[in-house]
Parts: structure tokens; sequence; C-alpha cells
């Protein structure tokens, strides 16, 4: 049965066969876990002190504002969510959940999440929350993700804005070190999603998603990302080098840049049979254990490092 | 004559055990999220004020 014939039958019998765990899967938990973990470190970066228990809820408000922005996206792109073998499980393509209650559950958390945001921390936070939501659902999800290979290129700063908002609930401003985590993400997106869309180009292209490698060709696709991963692997050590993250910080981020760019290397290199699939889904697999390595690092070195030192001293 | 009249027979939308069993669930789970919040933004409140809040005073 087609999402569409679900969607219609659940409405005119006007009842509902979501389940919690339904509405937690529109939630997207695990970009959730990665958006909590950026804007963390995002949070404890920050010079100034924020109270533990309203920076906790500030991370709170951003991981549901971020899941929010997950449901919405699922309303609207739930007829190629069908078509494509990764997505058509979801709550919506599934038939569990209906695209007006999916809609409404998106809109009433972006409200709440943006709401709480701006009460426990300050408005230029609240305020970069809300233009997340916005970016992903309206500039990404409605526009560029069915019309440009560039799609998640410029949606990439969706995904990016997490650190920027933690590091403004905390500040209240907007510097250069947040600007450089973003940047890191930002730059980090394209190899690591073009990888994903040269094992499933078959998937896209059935859907009508016109991704780097529908669109491009995979030996263009192959070149961007070697190209992102050059700039990415350094810009990564940035941190260290403007003296925001420690010499630890710095040695992680080399090794890890320099891991990349063998991927990518490997990625660009082999281009027929199974070790082409192998090597996209090795740079796939290892782009989210670096970006993972970095913001620990950062949250490890400006957070929990700190807290036992002072917890020792007193 | 009474709604609910044992003689009068039943019209509307009848929800299957499996549905009755999911709508239970979402009341569960919305009841959850709203006792969740009184709590959190009473916390907030607390720490935002400080202890002063306790005090009664304006």
């Amino acid at each position: 049965m087609s999402y569409v014939e679900n969607h219609e039958s659940s409405l005119s019998a006007g009842v509902s066969s979501a389940e919690p765990r339904d509405f937690i899967a529109l939630l997207k938990p695990r970009v959730m876990s990665l958006v909590v973990l950026t804007a963390l470190a995002g949070l404890v970066a920050a010079p100034t002190h924020m109270h533990p228990f309203l920076g906790f809820v500030s991370l709170l408000a951003i991981a549901v504002g971020a899941g929010a922005s997950g449901a919405l996206n699922m309303w609207y792109d739930a007829d190629i969510d069908a078509i494509m073998t990764r997505t058509r499980t979801r709550p919506i393509p599934g038939g569990r959940v209906t695209r007006a209650e999916a809609l409404a559950f998106g809109l009433l958390l972006s409200g709440l999440s943006v709401f709480t945001l701006g009460l426990v921390s300050n408005w230029l936070a609240a305020s970069l929350l809300a233009f997340t939501i916005f970016f992903y659902v309206v500039v990404y999800s409605m526009w560029l993700k069915r019309s440009t290979p560039q799609n998640i290129v410029i949606g990439g700063a969706a995904g990016a804005f997490p650190p920027m908002v933690g590091y403004a609930a905390a500040t209240g401003s907007i510097t250069f070190e947040s600007i450089l985590l973003f940047a890191i993400i930002f730059m980090w997106t394209p190899p690591h999603f073009w990888a994903l869309a040269l094992v499933k180009s078959g998937d896209y292209e059935k859907a009508g998603i016109p991704m780097m490698p529908n669109v491009k060709g995979p030996d263009h696709t192959r070149l961007e990302i070697l190209l992102y991963s050059i700039v990415v692997a350094p810009l990564g050590v940035t941190p260290w080098l403007f003296g925001f993250a420690s010499i630890v910080y710095g040695a992680l981020a080399f090794v890890g840049g320099i891991a990349f760019l063998y991927f990518a290397w490997n990625v660009y290199r082999i281009r027929e049979g199974d070790q082409a699939d192998k090597a996209a889904k090795s740079l796939f697999g290892f782009s989210i254990l670096y970006l993972f390595v970095l913001f620990v690092t950062i949250v490890v070195e400006n957070g929990v490092v700190p807290t036992i030192l002072s917890m020792w001293t007193k | 004559m009474p709604l609910n009249a044992p003689d009068t027979p039943q019209t509307g939308v009848r929800l299957t055990p499996e549905q009755e069993r999911k709508r239970r669930a979402r009341n569960v789970a919305i009841g959850l999220a709203i006792g969740f919040f009184a709590i959190l933004f009473y916390a907030i409140t607390v720490v935002k004020l400080g202890p002063g809040v306790l005090s009664g005073g304006m």
C-alpha cells in the first residue's frame, strides 16, 4: 500500500494508527545525536560560563529543534521517501503516521524549541535555531533538494549551524571561533553525502533527486569529493592553529585529516566494481568518525577536563 | 432521551482493540511530555530567578 492510500484511509476513518515511537522516528534520532554533540562543543568552547542546568535545557531545545526540522522534512518529502529503499520504511511512507500529523508535530516542536531556547539563553541563539529550521525545511527540503546538484552543499549549512547556536546560547554572540566550527561541518558535508550518493545513486535517480553522481556523473563527483577533502583536512586543524584548541586536538585533527584524504583518494582512484562501492562506503563511515572525534575532543578539553580539574583543586 | 441509552445503536467510528491500544499509548506519551514540561519550566524559573523566587516578595 502506498503512503498516499494509507494517508487517505487514515484520514477517512479519522483514526490515527501512530504509536509514540513513530513520532520519535520522525525526529531522526541519529541525526539528532550528532547535532547534540556539535552544539555541546559550541557551548563548552565558549569563553563564558553557563549554568549547567540552563546549558542542559539549551542543548535539549537545540536537539528538539533539529528533530522538528526532521519531522517537517519527512512531511514534505513523503513522496520521494516512499520511492527510495533507504527511506521507504519511515513513519509516513510506512503508513503509520499521516502527513498532517507530521506537519503539526514538526510545527509544534519548532515553536516550542525556539521559545524555550529564547527564554533559557538568549534570543540571538533562538533566532539562529529558528533560521536553522527554516533553512533545512524551506531552503534545503522544499527548494534545493529537488532542483540542483549543489543541494547538499548549500543545504549543508543547516547541519553546520548547531555549534554556532550552542556558542550563541552561552555567549549571546557570534564570533570567529564559532564560525570556524560552522565552516568545518559545512565543508565536511559534501564529501560525506556524496560518498553515500555514489553508492545509492540508483535510489536517487528513481526518486528524481538531482544528486551530483546522477547529474554530473560519478567521476566528476569523485573529483569534487577529493577537492572538498583537500579543503576540510587543513580546516579541521585550524581551531588549534588559532589557539582555540589544544595540541592534542591539533594532532588528532592532523592525523584524521591525513586519513580523510587517504579515503577520499581511494574513492577518486578506484572507479569500477565492488571495490569502488567499498571505497565510497569506507569514506562515508570514516567521515562520521572524523567529525565525531574532532567534536568529542573539543567537548572533553573544554568541558570535561576543566570540570574534573576544578573538582580536584577544591 | 439520554445519549448513552443501552438500546441506542452506536454510530460513528468504532476503534479496533489495536487502535485503542495505540491511542492509549499516545495519550500516555502526551501526558508524560506535558508533565515533563511543567517540571522543566518550574526548574528553569527557580534556576533563573535564584532562591529569592521562593521568598514571595515582589
